[in-house]
């Protein structure tokens, strides 16, 4: 059961995250364009082979969200996805994409995540916006409204906080160890010119010295919120053959979506990602021990630790001494988000997300240059919504 | 000072924040798998059975994990920083959001006993259920 690794990332196209946007805004579905033509550019594959998308919200339209960008792109598909799981929507999106093409649905899925500033419009909406309590959903009804943000419980930092204080009281907590995390991503954002803190190293004094956020969590294990955007083509065998880069095959899979709020986790400290991890590798039929790179999604320090012990990396509890011992730097004995990942990438709303499949594919057609991964076949990748409580795991293979 | 988002209850939530006015915590209950509910809803999570009933309870339960928040989690918080925010475990075992009040931040631990506050919030409706340490 399972694919059988014959869908492929092909293309890709990213751009470069920006703290503050040096060009104008675009309307989403301009963006889509954008992205759509670059990615398929990359790939060498014609537009005209598209027969699949994957997308998630667009500001131009709040439903009928894939009809709406296949007409503007002049489009007409077997499959029309849309996926609304956070962090891990772009993940979601690729093994989605993967199984519609083993299924023969589709043959070429788009799949993009614009995240550039679209135009606002000449007269702006009345009442707050709908982004006031971040992920939290202040709407009539809704139980996070009514039990969590009148108490000031309200989305990311302070949920992850809520995880890394309850990690802390079981397996007891390492700030140097997490610092530690943040400073090796930072050494290979070091090496990307295309990462936000590609001029900026750090050491781990200067994450323990940077202001305290949310108890345990500083400044410095916090993702910088950007802009920016990033598409992919997942095509199947044969198109994937005639691309012009070694395809990264998608082998395995696992998804696994809890909660939304943290409060109502059954245990906080069993994540999303223990059963998503295990079906990824039993799916691919491949070992911890043979994958050479993992692409993880990183929007706190705390979520890297516990997604090396969740996927099976390491045990649980025994993180902090694993991240000690290791070199997670590209160059090191645990490539961990040879990007720099979110943390010294960028985070570039949802195409945050897509940097970690944008990166393994990369890794995997050996185009990371100055960060590249020595012999790069085998690549384990997350995507994690929510407050770890949405969890795709992603296996990539070279040939 | 920003205003402070407070509930807006609906007519299945009512009862837990009519308890809270009268200094009472209630909670819901499904006597067919004798199971503790919260927050409220209209059938048991995972049985999906419809029998959930209103009790009342002491409110007194766990700290099961805390932030100290340095920055306002949302503009509206703003000046209220430092934020504790609490999850307590009620000892019927569901968890719930609030903040803890009346402790000093050196005295905060993960699996302190904890009892309910009741504040009624000026000019409202709302009686929001806070948490001290219990002695």
């Amino acid at each position: 059961m399972g694919l059988r690794g014959e869908a492929a990332i092909v293309g890709i196209s990213e751009w470069k995250p920006e703290r503050r946007p040096t060009a104008p805004p675009i309307f989403t579905l301009e963006q889509w364009a954008r992205l759509a033509r670059e990615a398929l550019d990359d790939a060498g594959i014609d537009p005209s082979e598209v027969d699949g998308i994957c997308c998630t919200n667009i500001r131009e339209s709040d439903s009928f969200v894939p009809s709406t960008i296949t007409e503007y792109l002049g489009m007409q598909v077997n499959f029309a996805e849309v996926v609304d799981l956070g962090g891990a929507s772009c993940a979601a999106m690729v093994w989605r994409a993967a199984a519609a093409i083993e299924l023969g649905v589709a043959n070429v899925v788009l799949i993009a995540a614009p995240s550039w500033p679209s135009p606002r419009p000449p007269a702006p909406p009345s009442g707050p916006s709908s982004w006031r309590y971040g992920a939290s959903s202040a709407n009539y009804g809704s139980p996070q409204a009514e039990f969590d943000i009148p108490y000031g419980n309200v989305a990311q930092n302070c949920g992850y906080a809520q995880i890394a204080m309850k990690y802390g009281a079981e397996y007891g907590y390492d700030p140097e160890a997490l610092a530690r995390i943040a400073v090796d991503q930072r050494v290979s954002a070091n090496h990307n010119p295309a990462a936000v803190f590609h001029h900026v190293p750090i050491t781990v004094d200067d994450v323990l010295n940077s202001p305290m956020i949310s108890d345990p969590i500083h400044m410095l294990e916090i993702v910088m919120p950007c802009v920016g955007g990033a598409a992919i083509v997942v095509a199947g065998k044969d198109v994937a053959r005639r691309s012009k880069h070694r395809p990264a095959w998608i082998s395995g899979f696992g998804e696994r979506v809890l909660h939304k709020t943290p409060t109502y986790a059954e245990d906080l400290l069993t994540t999303a990602l223990i059963p998503a991890a295990d079906a990824a590798f039993e799916m691919a039929g491949r070992t911890r021990e043979e994958v050479d790179l993992i692409s993880v999604y990183d929007c706190y320090t705390i979520t890297v630790l516990m997604t090396i012990e969740d996927a099976g990396f390491c045990p649980r509890g025994e993180g902090q001494p694993f991240v000690r011992e290791h070199d997670l730097s590209f160059r090191g004995d645990f490539p961990c988000n040879p990007h720099g990942g979110q943390l010294g990438f960028g985070q570039a709303g949802l195409a945050g997300g897509m940097s970690h499949i944008t990166e393994g594919a990369r890794q995997l057609m050996r185009r990371a240059e100055d960060h590249q991964v020595p012999d790069a076949d085998i690549a384990f990748i997350t995507g994690n919504g929510g407050l770890m409580s949405e969890q795709v795991a992603l296996i990539l293979e070279g040939d | 000072m920003p205003e402070r988002p407070l509930p807006t209850p609906i007519e299945r939530t009512q009862p837990f924040w009519d308890a809270l006015r009268e200094r009472k915590v209630k909670i819901q209950y499904s006597p067919s798998s004798g199971q503790w509910v919260f927050y409220p809803r209209s059938h048991a999570p995972l049985t999906l059975a419809d029998d959930l009933e209103w009790r009342e309870i002491s409110g007194a339960g766990t700290l099961y994990t805390y932030t100290i928040a340095r920055r306002p989690t949302a503009p509206d918080f703003a000046g209220d920083e430092p934020q504790i925010i609490a999850v307590v475990e009620l000892d019927e075992g569901p968890r719930l959001t609030s903040t803890l009040v009346n402790v000093d931040e050196s005295a905060i631990s993960v699996g302190m006993r904890v009892r309910p506050v009741f504040e009624d919030v000026p000019d409202s409706e709302t009686t929001l259920l806070r948490y001290e340490p219990a002695p």
